[in-house]
């Protein structure tokens, strides 16, 4: 047993559905007990998702343990296949109906009997492995085994796309910036001259997974979901990938060597002028070579920061802040136990420190000793930083409603390198501010004087009054002081009792 | 669909019981600051605290009253002495934050491996010396708010049986079950002492060491209609008497509970229908909104009964009450109002319909077209998207809601998806998915 109060990384059957969900026509089905189901919830409002989740719960309730989950199961399978008409149906249990013991993959075999579309089980040990992982597993559960569907039925060699062309694999429902980073990617390739095959889990369909090995390679923008699939793909159909994140303008060169080196093998007529390309990118489309040498980021040089999230992110924004732009990273570290080999050997020789751990307590004490001059993490870093009074960008997952903007904010890309560089820049306080706060110690008192309007009032307050005004939350006090004093004025009261403050609440809503 | 013929009696139906609610393991983010001086411990998996952290909204805050004790792997394969871990953690949590209470919440996992919650905590609660409450609060039983009452259940044990003053037993007196808000508890209480009632206590109590007297002499209110096993642990364990009356939500549900209440303790309520009626005057701008529209409840909190006879009183139409679980008996008097008001309003009874089915009832709600949808958070952006205006109904859960002051906040919400929308309407934007 483990005292916890918070996660990183949820369980393993939100990365099984994050993937299920972000797939055209595809539903699943949840084994699960009532209240199981609030994936339903978190993309439906993170994401300010227009349609119905393409989820349901099979609910597990007493009477069903008592009988037994089959029956149901399957009814509530081959149901929403005549509902829904989905290519694919997956089953997944949670953590708790995966201790049932039952022999789940015999449901599925049963109910692809009666229905037309296929039915899998999503196969994830859900105490061994968490949400990333799941999801990792489940993408290339579903390649594999459509890829596989599609050998059974005919042998004609896949032959490859006339023109260059790549699968963008990884991309998915509830993900940090991945629509934004989907579309920069998109425009980077096809900057590149190459064409876009397929990108999976997003938008893509189960029923052209078949044609998935036509394009020349995969590329991997965040190494937590897609390397599995990837590496499927390499043994099984000699693909090639690209799994270095074009994240800050050293690694998206690093990734476009790697996409040019691989086109060029297979196409020596390939002659994309990419040298001009990059450093006309580098040096002058984007903005952030230019920022961090202009005179405001001086201000910046020798500042000390901590960066935390996943292992993508946070080895791409401490690479970025240490050789991209001068900053000092005091201690840099990631939730992703799994990847700390891959992590530490990113990072090693741009930061102080390393840390691993999934407990958020070592982050904040590590933050508590360090005390940096701003964070790069995640909404867990963001409400430590607050209480230490440390400003903290947010870089990575675990996501919150406000990293789902409207607007396009990549983190990949040159376009990305300019949001980062305002997102850095903004994080900390520099400049001409940093010397006036320096010289006239600070310009925002902490106390704000308020300015009430009933001060020399002769209304006076009852002290179990007082008690309940001081309950009301800071924001509406002084609106529902004035309403109460005026409501008291007017009935000719000259004590403001609970009762009176009751009444004013009734009569005017104050 | 029976929308358009009158029926004379409500009718109830049973469907599948594929619908979404929250766990019942959310009453924890109630109750720990409800009981200020309690502890929380959530035993259960990554699923149950990747809940309470992410669709809830909790985020820890600088001193967490709560916490999983996260099941892993060698708990789930009984490796592990589930009576030594828990005494690691309670220690733990007992050095760090020094509880007067450490309630243990019970989940599915804890069913399923049939972990001994009340076997283990007596011998516990002797070696650490700090009180241990056990609930089972497990969505294999359970919908949502049921958790606060398989709490609240569990509390009852804890409460004294005799008041210090031995004096005082033999009067009868009154205590509230339900947990309210210091301010919407200090309403109802001032009402009560309008009509000369003292309310000698609630359950739960702010401090876990004020919990009130109970024992036969006791006459027991509750304030929620979800809290059917309380008042069942109240009659059986403590003899306490149960009033049964409707609910204190809306001006109508709070004078007949006030009246209720007055005739048990033979007092004549003093100007509470011009009480009444005053409220109802002053929320008629509200009102005249809702006149004639229509609603839809898909099922969450178990308030919905209570919140549709305050509506068609409002003089809305019901057209389906969905809620997760019915417990008649304990909502008779709730449901005859209900009864009353639809006669009394001329409006059809609302078909009421137990467990739900959620993709029956959005193929209902389609047909129907309701001018409203109260929902449960999966379903509202989709049925707005589809032009269908929703409420949450969770926020019928957190919002003050009780007693005559805060009958405005109900309309506050209700109206607020109707009044938002009216002041878009002229963009003609209804319609946001491609059909």
């Amino acid at each position: 047993m483990k005292l916890a109060y918070w996660m990183y990384a949820g369980p393993a059957h939100i990365g099984t559905l994050r993937v299920a969900s972000s797939f055209k026509n595809v539903h699943a089905i949840m084994h699960a007990p009532l209240g199981d189901d609030y994936f339903n919830v978190m993309r439906s409002m993170l994401e300010r998702e227009r349609d119905f989740t393409p989820v349901t719960a099979s609910i597990v309730d007493r009477h069903v343990l008592a009988r037994g989950s089959q029956e149901k199961v399957i009814e509530n399978i081959t149901r929403k296949d005549k509902e829904e008409n989905p290519d694919l149906i997956i089953l997944t249990p949670t953590c708790t109906s995966s201790i049932l013991q039952e022999d789940l993959q015999n449901f599925v075999n049963r109910a692809g009997l009666d229905s037309k579309s296929d039915v899998i089980l999503a196969d994830v040990n859900h105490y061994r492995v968490n949400e990333l992982q799941a999801a990792d597993r489940t993408l290339e559960q579903i390649i594999r085994f459509y890829l596989e569907k599609a050998r059974s039925q005919s042998n004609e060699p896949l032959r490859k796309t006339e023109k260059p062309s790549a699968n963008i694999l990884g991309i998915f429902t509830l993900g940090f910036h991945n629509q934004h980073d989907c579309r920069e990617l998109k425009r980077l390739l096809t900057d590149l001259g190459i064409v876009i095959n397929q990108i999976l889990p997003e938008g893509g369909s189960v029923t052209n997974i078949n044609e998935l090995p036509k394009a020349w390679f995969n590329l991997i923008p965040y190494r937590e979901v897609g390397l599995m699939a990837a590496n499927y793909l390499k043994n099984e159909y000699d693909m090639p990938y690209v799994a270095v994140t074009p994240m800050g303008l050293l690694d998206t060169e690093n990734c476009i060597r790697e996409i040019v080196d691989i086109v060029k093998s297979s196409d020596t007529s390939y002659n994309f002028d990419f040298e001009t390309y990059i450093d006309t990118q580098t040096r002058f489309i984007s903005q952030a070579a230019w920022f961090s040498r202009s005179i405001d980021c001086q201000n910046l040089t020798g500042k000390k920061a901590v960066v935390f999230g996943d292992a993508t992110h946070a080895a791409s924004i401490t690479k970025i802040l240490a050789r991209e732009m001068g900053i000092r990273v005091s201690c840099s570290g990631t939730y992703c136990k799994h990847d700390a080999d891959w992590f530490r050997e990113q990072v090693d020789g741009f930061c102080d420190e390393v840390l691993i751990t999934d407990d958020h307590t070592q982050v904040a004490d590590m933050i508590a000793r360090i005390e940096p001059a701003a964070i790069f993490g995640t909404q867990m870093e963001r409400h430590i930083g607050k209480r230490l009074d440390i400003p903290c960008g947010v870089i990575s997952a675990p996501v919150h409603i406000q990293n789902f903007p409207l607007g396009f904010r990549p983190f990949l890309g040159y376009e990305g390198t300019n949001q980062i560089s305002d997102l850095v820049y903004n994080s900390f306080t520099l400049g001409m501010e940093d010397h006036l706060l320096e010289i006239f110690g600070g310009h925002d008192t902490k106390e704000v004087i308020t300015k009430s309007l009933s001060t020399d009032s002769d209304l006076a307050w009852a002290p179990e009054a007082l008690t309940e005004l001081q309950r009301i939350p800071g924001f509406v006090r002084g609106k529902i002081k004035r309403n109460t004093e005026k409501f008291a004025r007017e009935k000719n009261c000259n004590l403001i009792t609970l009762e009176i403050m009751f009444a004013a609440k009734e009569a005017v809503g104050a | 669909m029976t929308n358009s013929k009158l029926t004379e009696t409500l009718t109830f139906e049973c469907e599948t019981g594929n619908y979404h609610t929250f766990c019942p393991i959310s009453c924890v983010a109630w109750l720990y600051q409800k009981i200020e001086d309690s502890f929380f411990l959530v035993i259960g998996t990554k699923t149950c605290g990747y809940f309470l952290q992410n669709a809830l909204g909790v985020m820890i805050f600088a001193e967490p009253r709560y916490a999983m004790a996260e099941l892993e792997e060698a708990d789930i394969s009984a490796q592990l002495n589930d009576y030594k871990e828990l005494k690691r953690l309670c220690l733990q949590i007992k050095q760090d934050r020094n509880p007067s209470v450490i309630v243990w919440i019970g989940t599915c996992t804890t069913e399923i491996i049939k972990m001994d919650l009340e076997g283990m905590a007596p011998r516990l609660e002797a070696e650490i010396q700090t009180p241990i409450v056990v609930a089972r609060a497990n969505g294999l039983d359970y919908a949502f708010t049921q958790g606060e009452d398989t709490v609240l259940a569990a509390m009852v044990q804890r409460c004294p049986s005799n008041a210090p003053e031995q004096n005082q037993i033999e009067k009868k007196s009154l205590v509230l079950f339900g947990s309210l808000p210091t301010n919407v508890a200090t309403q109802l209480n001032l009402e009560l002492e309008r009509c000369g009632i003292q309310v000698a206590g609630w359950l739960p109590s702010q401090r876990y060491a004020d919990l009130p007297v109970l024992n036969q002499n006791v006459y027991v209110c509750g304030i929620n209609p979800f809290l059917s096993r309380t008042a069942t642990t109240l009659m059986r364990r403590r003899k306490c008497k149960l009033i049964s009356a409707p609910f204190p939500i809306g001006p109508d549900g709070t004078r007949a509970w006030l009246e209720k209440i007055c005739s048990v303790f033979n007092v004549a309520p003093i100007n509470l229908i011009e009480r009444e009626r005053l409220i109802w005057d002053s929320l008629e701008d509200y009102i005249a909104l809702l006149r004639g529209k229509s609603v839809f409840f898909m099922g969450d909190n178990l308030l919905e009964i209570s919140l549709a006879r305050f509506l068609v009183r409002c003089g809305m139409i019901v057209y389906e009450i969905g809620i997760p679980y019915l417990d008649k008996r304990f909502q008779s008097a709730e449901l005859q109002l209900l009864e009353k008001t639809c006669s009394e309003m001329n409006v059809a009874m609302p078909r009421i319909v137990e467990k739900p089915d959620n993709y029956n009832q959005i193929q209902r709600i389609r047909e129907l077209q309701p001018d409203l949808a109260i929902t449960g958070m999966a379903h509202a952006n989709p049925l707005e998207a589809r032009g269908i205006n929703t409420k949450w109904s969770v926020e019928f859960t957190f919002a003050q809601i009780h007693g005559f002051t805060n009958a405005r906040d109900i309309l506050e919400l209700v109206t607020r998806p109707l009044r938002r929308n009216k002041a878009l309407e002229n963009l003609g934007w209804n319609q946001l998915v491609k059909m």
